[in-house]
């Protein structure tokens, strides 16, 4: 059993754990990720690793409580344990050769963006960091990120916080001051991903994009990952999750994302009914 | 006393009913039936059907036994050759293998040896209190990777032999193919259980979570202390045709559609992971995988469900029994059809319409049967200009697998060859690599239970010499 060591509320819809599971905090990099279920009846979910102790053989896990398994995630505390926890799967974020890097992260995506970053600063690469939420209230990992960036821009859509205005506009504003990152890294919503891809175009800026799609096994079996990259058909689970910014299919993507959308409403409601049940 | 020319009929839930709920659909043989499909045995001198067994079970030894009832004993002999009887005498294709060499058969139906083998099995597990008797350890380890056939007949064989023997296993759940692949209704998951359990009361330790490749390598095995390895990693990721239209929503490989449905338990209701209840439904392929996808569809209250096969009937690769099941219950073959597109729905006008993207059809070709392959099979050849859609808002690709990369990339001097699957020697399961060994889909590709089994059991068996002669 894997154990939940540490809990915090980064925002009200953002929790961040401390799972006790040597094997993948061993082997644990930025960018791979883990499969867990939270008990005997649970479905697999995908999360991607948001760092890892590996004296203390924990992995950290942040996740946004947007259905029925991560609001009965949420629902668990310090002591209780999770009945799987598997990995870590997919590949690691490239990070030789980097001297200069730009990240950018959306809301939840930051948590996933933030040990890459921290990686690479202490690697020695000059890391600016832009990182968006929709308002003040969704804000996390504001000073991690300060603490690792050369610079940092943060961005909300309503400028209740920060800068008012998309991640895109202070990317567009460095490449066209005449900024050379040898790399953009950009984790976050599809459609946020397929602006940067769109913003770092013109400016012929390599982008590297971390996708997590549908996923059921994770080790390569099922194919519900799939995902078109380059015209051909690629598994996110062993090939990815970091791709090629300029060869996904993100239209694809962002439709093949929806196919379940009707099922976790309806979880959704369920289960908000039985918190509402709780409370009474 | 004249021998009955035909096999005992297999007692089956009704067609109509069982093509509703996810129940064993065979409900197999009572004592007397038993007994009695025992004395068609002509307990012949040359025992062909033990040379069609890829375990090599002394057939006509554990018939004798159950004609004189004596059923614990024939569960002995059974089990003396085969890890997971029960399992065997559901899913083997006996008709290609012990019963095709029955002697009987030659001027009747041969005898029904896989229908004893799961009363035999049945018996057993029904009443087995008895605890196994543990043999005296021999201090040494061997680690396998999956507890697929493969995997944990290799790890009983050794286990039974004195060694210590860990099973990792990636998936939460052990059993590999035999519980995110086959039904239900094909094969009750508390069978799967109960044989696992039999494995642990040997001594057999079953790791789950740990994908070898990922979590742990090849290499680190032995550097914690295990002699030799055996992978039995199974099948990898599906393949898909190539057509347009293969990412539309509503598009499965029979992997995705078989693992949501029995790994992830979402023929329940009530399950966390959703799985789609399509009205029409469409399997591309003809293997087993194919049939359990297409029985599986209907039973999640598809209203039609269409197999499409590009050759005809007798060249259909999957077992007799589950075409023959498979029909009963209204699954209409489309054979000699194959996939050119799969059409999905889109309205320019309206981007935000729900229906956008999901799958309303498949466009099919007819073909005929040209000359024979290099395996023999007739090739089928498109009939230019006969194409025509079949409806449907769910299509499921069943064709084939090609192997998980994640050992391959991970492990220094394994050779594998040219599709991927990992080379060995065929008479002892030994691969490039010193100490370790392979069987099971990992090596040939999407093959069968028993012929994974088989090769767990070669392994097994040159592992032991291997370490002995250390």
């Amino acid at each position: 059993m894997y154990e939940i060591i540490s809990k915090r509320t980064l925002n009200p819809t953002v929790t961040m754990m401390d799972i006790y599971a040597p094997l993948v905090a061993k082997k644990a990099e930025p960018g791979q990720f883990i499969i867990l279920r939270v008990d005997e009846e649970g479905e697999r979910i995908p999360l991607t690793v948001a760092g890892y102790d590996r004296a203390a053989g924990t992995v950290k896990i942040i996740f946004q409580i947007v259905g029925a398994t991560t609001m009965k995630l949420d629902r668990k505390n310090v002591g209780e344990c999770l009945a799987d926890f598997c990995g870590p799967l997919g590949r690691a974020t490239e990070t030789d050769g980097l001297g200069k890097v730009c990240i950018v992260g959306g809301g939840v995506g930051c948590a996933i963006a933030l040990p890459v970053a921290q990686k690479l600063h202490s690697l020695g690469c000059e890391v600016h960091s832009v990182i968006g939420f929709r308002n003040k209230d969704l804000l996390i990992l504001e000073d991690e990120f300060r603490a690792c960036s050369a610079r940092l821009d943060v961005m909300t859509d309503d400028g209740s916080y920060g800068r008012k205005g998309v991640v895109t506009e202070p990317l567009k504003e460095a490449l066209e001051g005449g900024e050379k990152y040898d790399m953009v890294i950009a984790i976050g919503p599809l459609v946020m991903m397929k602006f940067v891809v769109a913003t770092a175009r013109p400016f012929g800026v390599p982008v590297t994009v971390s996708m997590n799609p549908i996923m059921i096994d994770g080790t390569g079996m099922c194919g519900g990952c799939r995902l078109t990259v380059g015209g051909s058909t690629k598994f996110a689970c062993v090939d990815g999750p970091d791709f090629d910014g300029y060869e996904v299919d993100f239209d694809e993507a962002m439709e093949r994302s929806r196919m379940y959308s009707d099922f976790e409403a309806r979880a959704r409601e369920e289960a908000c009914n039985l918190f509402k049940k709780e409370v009474e | 006393m004249a021998i009955q020319p035909k096999k005992h009929e297999m007692p089956v839930q009704d067609a109509k009913v069982r093509a509703r709920n996810f129940e064993e659909v065979a409900l197999g043989y009572d004592e007397k039936t038993a007994v009695a499909e025992a004395q068609r045995c002509l307990n012949c001198k040359n025992r062909p059907c033990v040379s069609g067994c890829p375990v090599n079970i002394a057939i006509p030894e554990f018939i004798s036994k159950v004609k004189t009832g004596e059923f614990e004993e024939a569960y002995k002999i059974i089990s003396a050759s085969s890890s997971l009887p029960a399992v065997c005498g559901r899913v083997c294709p006996q008709e290609t293998q012990c019963e095709s060499k029955c002697t009987l058969g030659i001027k009747f139906e041969p005898v029904g040896i896989g229908r004893l083998e799961r009363f035999v099995a049945d018996y057993h597990n029904g009443r087995s209190g008895e605890k196994a008797e543990l043999p005296a350890p021999n201090g040494h380890k061997v680690a396998v990777i999956g507890s697929g056939p493969s995997g944990l007949t290799c790890a009983g064989d050794l286990a039974k032999k004195g060694y210590k023997v860990n099973v990792f296993e990636a998936l939460h759940t052990a059993g590999g193919v035999l519980v995110y692949g086959i039904p239900e209704f094909r094969l009750p998951k508390s069978i799967v259980k109960q044989e696992v359990e039999a494995l642990k009361s040997y001594g057999v330790e079953i790791d789950t979570n740990v994908v070898v490749g990922k979590t742990l390598t090849v290499d680190e095995l032995f550097d914690m202390g295990f002699e030799a390895v055996f992978i039995g990693s199974g099948a990898g990721l599906p393949r898909f045709m190539g057509i347009p239209g293969e990412s539309l929503k509503g598009v499965y490989s029979a992997n995705e559609f078989l693992t949501r449905s029995n790994l992830m338990k979402a023929y329940k209701e009530g399950s966390d992971t959703p799985i789609m209840h399509a009205k029409h439904v469409v399997v591309v392929g003809g293997g087993n995988v194919a049939m359990d996808a297409a029985r599986t569809a209907l039973r999640l209250g598809a209203e039609s469900v269409r197999i499409v096969y590009r050759r005809s009937m007798a060249e259909l690769p999957a077992r007799r029994e589950e075409v023959e099941h498979a029909e009963e219950e209204g699954i209409v073959f489309d054979v000699l059809r194959n996939p050119v597109e799969i059409i999905g729905y889109h309205d320019p006008e309206n981007k935000r319409d729900p229906k956008n993207g999901f799958v309303t059809g498949v466009k099919v070709i007819r073909c005929e049967l040209g000359e024979p392959d290099e395996k023999g099979r007739r090739r089928p050849v498109e009939i230019p200009g006969s194409e025509y859609v079949i409806d449907a808002d769910c299509v499921i690709m069943s064709i084939g697998t090609s192997p998980n990369p994640l050992i391959k990339n991970t492990t220094d001097g394994l050779e594998v060859n040219r599709r991927g699957g990992i080379v060995v020697e065929e008479s002892t399961g030994k691969t490039s690599k010193e100490g370790v060994y392979a069987g099971g889909d990992a090596v040939t590709g999407a093959a069968t239970v028993i012929l994974a089994m088989g090769a767990g059991k070669t392994a097994a068996k040159a592992i032991d010499e291997y370490l002995r002669s250390r």
